[in-house]
């Protein structure tokens, strides 16, 4: 694309201020007045910021510093705040359902990594695998994407339907498998909803994963034939070493989307049986919204911003030790 | 955020290949052109020809054909068949096709009965607002960061990509007070769609993908425009916006989905039934709605994202490998 160009506009189009007389000054050349801002688009810059800084600063930058603020004061919708010191989080920290949030979403990660965590890396290598059909297989595999989250937990909810006729029932039935309590039993409870957001969610990482595993480099997998490796050697050591910054990332993902579950346990079962799937988001919805008491908006901003400090200490020690491993 | 693409994402003229690659994408400087017959994975052609490779191929198709169909089809049409069938018949003999025949009044009672017409408009309204705010935000501010880059913006890039690392339970209680009591205007926006519409447009995640498409625009159409006389406006409506549908659509459908997908947040600012999109009513009105109307509603709730997801597969799909890119 070439073009002639009139000095004056790519002048004005630069965004440099006018030239200045000869007698100014050379330090005060590049001095910026109202005049000049406006010359160089400072006013329609500044209706392109506009919508972002009023919308960020209203319900992102805001609500993000008066988290912090909120867990220091007492606040209810009544009277005025109050400054409380750390009372919010002392009154957190010697909640006794607090052990018992943090241990059940401990558990809910864990289960979620150990079944959640390979499975869609397993099927991911297989759709790239074959060769015909691989458009099909991602389709089906994301439509348990699409489905909106509430109606897949309401409808897994009769799925989980705990008499002999329940469908999940009827199908282990078919195994002579006998019927299983699925979401009344606190043994069963947390498995249960474990299969679901695994269901729910595999399908969005295997197309990462099928994104990722198109990008090694054949050459490799070529090379590594030369040296003698069969298949599984090349998958050990050609596919997983070149998945292994995508394998990170989802694995620190994952854990930070797993300990902040919510829809599962408040659909499916509400922190029951006898508090079985309390998980910490759970207890933070208690204790902002389903108070008795009224709002105890301290104590969930205490709880929510412990949550959010654990979170970024775990990714940055996270990071600190997978650094030496993901790159060369 | 590492391992940023070299180049604008989704460039790929429709139809460009002979058979569509799964995902437009051009990752870790490999070239997009590679054509992908010519990739390999894993398997060599030489693997390929075993009998032993091919008899467990044979049986990979086999497993991912019968497991995804199983997994990602059953759920649907299970709902479907169950949508249309009396409460007694999926209660007692879930996998039986119609023993007691058809029971099409199912759809229409839940349509007229439980209201789901209101509530489906009410999630069209909510997702339609959603969908236009995040775009209006995602493209100006876009646009203002890549393209005129005032002296502050590396300043707002910094603001809003902190944003990012803010797990969004942070924002919970300070942002549901907000709603109630917002600066300015002095009155709440309980019960209004500005309090679900406004929080989703202060987006990061978008802006971020808008500002790399608008990064990778070639700038000499921009200032050939410029020296045509076109203001910042004008280049932002008839150059910068027609030359990145690509990106508008991928942000457009993750705006429409998550608005549809979204729980707690319209559970909290939208307490009244009036207003309540099918995410918030499906539950409420579980526990009074006989099972078979009920799975009636979970399918006609159902039946827009999955059409929607059958109509633009390409572009869920690459949005989905996109998010990863990302992440990546």
């Amino acid at each position: 694309m070439t073009m002639t160009r009139d000095p004056e506009v790519a002048d004005a189009a630069a965004d440099r201020p006018p030239r200045p007389p000869s007698d100014v000054p050379a330090h005060r050349k590049r001095r910026r007045t109202p005049m000049t801002w406006l010359r160089g688009g400072g006013l329609s810059n500044l209706a392109f910021v506009a919508p972002m800084l009023v919308v960020f600063a209203v319900f992102s930058w805001g609500p993000i510093v008066q988290a912090v603020v909120m867990s220091f004061q007492k606040t209810n919708l009544v009277s005025p705040p109050v400054f409380v010191g750390i009372d919010n989080f002392v009154r957190v920290l010697s909640d006794p359902n607090l052990g018992t949030a943090v241990v059940n979403t401990l558990y809910f990660a864990l289960l979620a990594l150990l079944f959640g965590f390979p499975l869609p890396l397993l099927l991911a290598v297989m759709m790239s695998e074959v060769r015909r059909g691989k458009g099909l297989y991602s389709a089906l595999a994301y439509l348990p994407v699409v489905i909106p989250p509430v109606v897949a937990v309401l409808l897994w909810k009769v799925f989980y339907n705990a008499s002999p006729d329940g469908v999940f029932n009827t199908i282990l039935g078919w195994v002579g498998i006998p019927p299983q309590p699925w979401l009344q039993s606190s043994a069963t409870v947390m498995p249960s909803l474990v299969l679901e957001a695994t269901w729910a969610a595999a399908g969005g990482a295997i197309i990462i994963y099928l994104a990722a595993l198109i990008a090694v480099p054949p050459e490799l997998y070529d090379a590594a034939e030369v040296d003698g490796a069969g298949i599984w050697r090349k998958i050990w050591h050609v596919t997983l070493p070149q998945l292994r910054g995508v394998l990170f990332i989802m694995l620190i993902l994952q854990v930070i989307a797993t300990s902040q579950v919510f829809l599962e346990p408040f659909l499916f079962t509400g922190g029951g049986p006898n508090n079985a799937t309390l998980t910490i988001l759970l207890l933070i919805y208690r204790y902002a919204f389903q108070n008795s008491l009224g709002g105890a908006y301290g104590e969930a901003t205490a709880l929510s911003l412990m949550l959010a400090i654990f979170l970024a200490l775990l990714s940055w020690a996270y990071f600190k030790l997978t650094e030496r491993w993901s790159t060369n | 955020m590492t391992g940023a693409p070299d180049q604008p994402l989704l460039d790929r003229p429709h139809g460009a290949a002979p058979r569509p690659r799964l995902l437009g994408l051009a990752r870790r400087g490999r070239a997009a052109s590679t054509d992908e017959q010519g990739d390999r994975g894993v398997l060599s052609t030489a693997d390929r020809r075993r009998g032993s490779v091919r008899a467990s191929m044979t049986f990979v198709h086999g497993f991912l054909f019968v497991g995804l169909v199983v997994a990602g089809l059953g759920p649907l049409l299970w709902l479907a068949k169950a949508a249309v069938t009396p409460t007694q018949d999926t209660l007692s003999q879930p996998f039986a096709l119609w023993p007691n025949g058809v029971d099409w009044a199912n759809l229409e009672s839940a349509w007229n009965d439980i209201h789901i017409d209101q509530y489906f408009l009410n999630t069209i309204w909510v997702a339609a607002g959603s969908w236009f705010f995040q775009l209006l935000i995602a493209t100006t501010a876009g646009y203002a960061l890549s393209v005129l880059r005032p002296k502050y913006a590396p300043i707002l890039n910094a603001l809003v990509l902190a944003t990012l690392f803010i797990p969004a339970v942070v924002l919970l209680v300070p942002l549901y007070l907000t709603i109630l009591n917002p600066p300015v205007i002095g009155t709440s926006l309980l019960n209004t769609y500005w309090a679900v519409w406004l929080p989703a447009a202060a987006n990061a995640f978008n802006i971020l993908l808008v500002k790399r498409f608008f990064d990778g625009l070639p700038r000499e159409v921009f200032e050939a425009a410029k020296t045509d006389g076109a203001g910042p406006f004008r280049v932002f409506w008839s150059i910068v916006l027609p030359m990145s549908k690509p990106i508008l659509g991928v942000v457009s459908v993750f705006a429409v989905i998550a608005a549809w997908k979204d729980f707690l947040w319209p559970l909290l600012v939208l307490p009244d039934p009036a207003v309540q999109p099918l995410s918030v009513r499906l539950p409420a009105v579980q526990s009074q709605t006989e099972l078979d109307v009920f799975l009636a509603a979970l399918a006609i709730s159902t039946l827009i994202p999955v059409v929607l997801f059958l109509l633009f597969q390409r572009l869920f799909l690459r949005g989905a490998g996109l998010g990863g890119a990302v992440k990546g």
